[in-house]
């Protein structure tokens, strides 16, 4: 059995799961704290 | 930790923290995952499928210690009322749930042509798979009290209790010696070469610093989201 696919599959896991968390994550904090900042503003 | 009761210097710190933890977190776990794949040899017994261990020990380890920091603040929060308590946990939980994911997933994989299969009902596995559930739970049970503006204490006790899968996860191997082998990085050494283990630590400095950079930017997110609230609340009134 060829055990690069499973190596890369699971680095391909280990990659894109949290790359997602991080861009999530990323994502609503830039939301909130341009809110924040608008909501000051007014 | 009380001396950051205070959103506004939680801030301070976090704000540069988050900056700095992505910085080092990207740099340390490519090298670590590069050093992985292409500098460091095939094990005897398990040939190329080893390097597998770059990401699934890491992953294991920020698993386990993402529900730690929710028992330590569901504790935080239920005796000394820290502010923050509830935040910390709410931010902690999906980046533990997404490491626990990854854990889960690279074992699978690196299982099928080990040991001939991809799940197999072992101790090991099996208290894995239950820490991944406990935080699906936390983060449903935690959201909801929030919206019904409860302080998050049903969510901090579920935290507390949830801690007791830690040490069944850690002796797992020993308490039940099925599929999943023992032990083999300690506090005091490892069982693994030298020539196979140098990146690892890169690859779990890396991932902790992520997983840092990921609860800090959710508890910016949440706090920035609760002063609109308050706001909102504010001019509702007025």
């Amino acid at each position: 059995m060829n055990p690069w696919p499973f190596v890369i599959s699971a680095y391909w896991v280990a990659v894109c799961l949290p790359a997602g968390l991080l861009a999530w994550a990323f994502v609503s904090m830039r939301r909130a704290e341009a809110a924040a900042d608008d909501l000051k503003r007014k | 930790m009380h001396a950051l009761a205070n959103p506004t210097r939680f801030l301070r710190l976090a704000r540069p923290l988050t900056i700095w933890l992505l910085i080092v977190g990207v740099v340390m776990t490519i090298g670590g995952m590069a050093a992985g794949l292409a500098l460091t040899p095939p094990d005897y017994l398990q040939g190329e499928t080893v390097r597998i261990i770059y990401i699934h020990v890491p992953s294991a380890w920020l698993g386990m210690m993402g529900w730690a920091g929710i028992a330590a603040a569901s504790v935080s929060q239920l005796v000394w009322r820290h502010p923050l308590a509830a935040v910390a946990g709410r931010a902690v939980a999906p980046a533990g749930a997404t490491f626990a994911a990854v854990c889960l997933i690279t074992g699978s994989i690196w299982g099928r042509p080990t040991w001939g299969t991809w799940w197999e009902w072992d101790g090991r596995l099996t208290s894995m798979l239950i820490l991944f559930f406990l935080y699906l739970g936390y983060i449903a049970l935690a959201s909801a009290e929030r919206e019904r503006g409860g302080e998050g204490r049903i969510a901090a006790l579920y935290g507390l209790v949830g801690a007791i899968n830690l040490p069944i996860i850690h002796y797992s191997v020993l308490w039940w010696r099925t599929l999943h082998q023992g032990e083999s990085i300690g506090l005091t050494g490892s069982t693994i070469d030298n020539s196979i283990l140098w990146p690892l630590p890169l690859t779990m400095i890396g991932f902790s610093c992520l997983f840092g950079a990921a609860v800090l930017m959710r508890m910016r997110a949440e706090l920035s989201e609760a002063k609109v609230e308050a706001r909102m609340r504010r001019m509702g009134r007025g």
